[in-house]
């Protein structure tokens, strides 16, 4: 999906107050789907709205209508629960959220420095997004990777030790339509719509990319086994320990 | 602790292996050796098992694990539940990502065990939807735990079933909050719920239910593999275990190091190579941003829930958050301020109300506007929120409050007539070079 042709479909899309036939039941088969996930189908409403989100770019109106009939519930309950989530949208949302935390740990470090480049380098402010549909830009909470300070997000994935220069890079890419790599995540930042896809419940197929942890993640491991720290062995087993002796040095 | 402590890796023993997410990565290192010893014990002894090893829940109340399983009612026939926490929200908290990103199979394999503890069939992993791909890693790790029989019907043959739905949130700090996160998981606004009930009795869709952290269900397995008295050899007598200790901020070398409760922050610090070059420390957290701020004078305090505790804290999430003395720590607790105001819920006016005010207060005090009663109102506003708000939110707002004034007074006195980066430029603190465009106590991205 090219970030030129995102306006003009959400455009589209700030209009409909109905899904058309096709469109509906390809939403209503994912949506049974989701909803078998749970015991009660009201637990399927928070799925279902990342689901229209993957659909129309936010909550829309067709979407709020569609998770109300889907549910049994009326728009205004749904309403209701899609405005008390920051991650859902009333406005249509840009191909890429860029998040840069400012809460206490992240802005001393450097969050705040990152997101004064970025908001003036993109002319935009919080929850913005820039004119040409790609970009919306948040100011984000702790978003647990304090070790990796400062961090930006894209849609959801982790750019750990950011510093003003490598966000702009980032930025400017994801404008560019280049694939950009998280620090750790898929091996390229998907759209905001597949993102929100895999949000509510369908696998994208890309769990097995990306690393499994960076440098701060594994620093006691590395550390403990450097100096040969253990934990104490397991007591004899009918087993010997094998555990211990795969990495025991 | 006489002798010098030491990292004792247990979750993250294998977090470097290649591939080490997979499920043939956890097998090869032992994985599902836990549930294979709880499976040939009766459902009551693995509970008693996990009673007996004093595990203390790791999302930060530290209440007892094995007792939390024990409040659950006699069967009825109908269903009960586990919800495992993975809303890992809490500023400073980054350990439990890094679990599900690095070893998503750890925290399989202890619902499974928990789940056949407490007769539960249907397991939710409720993960903050801000982490995309270990919402993929956790999707993936279930589908590969029920390919192998892990999971599903009949697992391993006993005739056991198990699903296991992972669900993602949306963005809210307070489903954190056990029985807000059941709010939201049942598809309503989280918002807490009032206690009692308490969840064991009526939990998700008022039905029995365990609600645990992701670090307490993962430390599970090792408990059943090798013995509560094994669990209880490491930490103090009832601070037992080792638990992830997360150091960030002006650290050397920070990251995730696993220790056994009551490792104190100088050896750890001395472990991550102490605090950044050519600085001293000012402040920390032990526990995340809801747990009173320590200074250097708390450095040797055990960081097990007694002693810090006894220190004036909490032992929290041990999200040991590293402040050296460029940082005002105005600064710091007007942005955490700024933080529970809009993550407040808005159900209790105490702290819907009282969070508004405190960051209207805080505002000014960085500016350096601050006016002579500006802290006794802080400290009279935290007086009614502690204590009054519905759930432990409000009450983790006035702990950084509190405690800053309590250790730093000054600071907010001299916040009265100077602003908060004239006396900390914050371009000292940063950890890159910059100069900085606004001054004269703009916060930053307020735009007026």
């Amino acid at each position: 999906m090219s970030v030129e042709s995102t306006p003009s479909t959400e455009g589209a899309a700030v209009r409909r107050s109905a899904y058309d036939d096709a469109t509906r039941a390809r939403l209503d088969a994912d949506a049974t789907q989701v909803v078998a996930r749970y015991p009660e189908a009201r637990s399927a409403l928070l799925p279902l709205l990342h689901l229209v989100q993957s659909e129309d770019g936010y909550v829309s109106p067709a979407g709020i209508a569609f998770c109300a009939q889907t549910l049994g519930l009326s728009t205004a309950e749904v309403s209701a629960v899609a405005t008390f989530y920051t991650q859902y949208k009333r406005r249509p949302n840009g191909e890429y959220t860029v998040g840069v935390c400012t809460n206490t740990l992240c802005a001393v470090m450097g969050g705040d420095a990152i997101w004064e480049e970025l908001s003036d380098h993109l002319g935009v402010g919080n929850d913005e997004t820039t004119p040409d549909g790609a970009i919306t830009l948040e100011r984000v909470e702790c978003n647990a990777a304090c070790d990796y300070a400062p961090v930006v997000m894209v849609n959801w994935e982790f750019f750990d030790n950011q510093t003003p220069a490598s966000a702009v890079e980032t930025v400017d890419r994801l404008r560019a339509g280049e694939a950009v790599a998280p620090t750790r995540g898929a091996a390229s930042v998907c759209s905001f719509k597949a993102m929100s896809r895999v949000l509510a419940g369908f696998p994208d197929g890309r769990a097995d990319e990306g690393v499994g942890a960076g440098e701060a993640t594994t620093r006691g491991t590395v550390l403990a086994r450097e100096r040969g720290w253990t934990a104490p062995p397991f007591p004899a087993a009918d087993q010997a320990q094998p555990s211990d002796q795969v990495k025991g040095s | 602790m006489t002798e010098a402590t030491t990292l004792t890796p247990v979750l993250t023993k294998h977090w470097d292996a290649e591939r080490s997410w997979t499920l043939a990565t956890y097998l090869k290192n032992g994985g599902y050796r836990g549930l294979r010893a709880a499976l040939a014990m009766a459902p009551a002894d693995v509970v008693t098992a996990v009673k007996d090893s004093g595990l203390r829940g790791r999302g930060g109340a530290g209440f007892p694990t094995g007792m939390k399983w024990g409040f659950l009612p006699a069967p009825d026939g109908g269903p009960r539940y586990l919800v495992i926490n993975a809303d890992e929200s809490e500023p400073g908290t980054c350990k439990d990502t890094p679990l599900m990103l690095a070893s998503p199979q750890q925290l399989i394999e202890g619902a499974v065990i928990t789940s056949y503890a407490i007769g539960c069939d249907h397991a939710f992993i409720y993960v903050r939807g801000e982490l995309l791909h270990v919402y993929r890693r956790l999707l993936n790790a279930v589908a590969e735990a029920k390919a192998a029989g892990y999971v599903g019907e009949n697992i391993l043959g006993t005739g056991l079933n198990l699903e296991i739905t992972v669900h993602a949130g949306a963005g809210a700090y307070i489903c954190g909050e056990e029985t807000a996160l059941l709010d939201s998981l049942e598809g309503r606004r989280g918002q807490p719920r009032l206690k009692p009930p308490f969840p064991a009795v009526a939990g998700l869709y008022a039905r029995p239910t365990v609600v645990n952290n992701v670090e307490s269900i993962a430390s599970v397995p090792a408990i059943l593999e090798g013995g509560a008295d094994w669990f209880k050899s490491m930490g103090t007598e009832r601070s037992t275990g080792p638990g992830l200790f997360s150091l960030s901020g002006h650290v050397t070398r920070p990251g995730q190091y696993e220790a056994p409760l009551g490792i104190t922050l100088r050896e750890l610090l001395d472990m991550a190579g102490g605090v950044r070059e050519g600085h001293e420390l000012k402040f920390w957290t032990p526990g995340g941003s809801s747990t009173p701020i320590f200074t250097a004078e708390h450095l040797d305090v055990p960081l097990d829930y007694e002693s810090v505790g006894k220190a004036g804290s909490m032992l929290g999430t041990r999200a040991l958050q590293i402040f050296d003395e460029t940082t005002s720590v105005v600064r710091a607790v007007a942005r955490w301020t700024e933080f529970y105001k809009h993550e407040s819920c808005g159900k209790c006016t105490p702290c819907r109300e009282g969070t508004f005010w405190l960051d209207q207060i805080f505002q000014r005090i960085v500016a350096g506007k601050g006016t002579s009663q500006d802290i006794d109102t802080l400290l009279d506003l935290c007086d009614n929120i502690l204590g009054r708000a519905f759930c432990a939110l409000g009450d983790g707002a006035t702990s950084p409050v509190t405690s800053a004034i309590q250790y730093f007074r000054d600071e907010f006195e001299a916040g009265t007539h100077t602003p908060a980066d004239v006396l900390f430029p914050p371009e000292r603190s940063s950890l890159f070079t910059y100069t900085p465009r606004r001054r004269a106590g703009q916060l930053a991205g307020v735009h007026a």
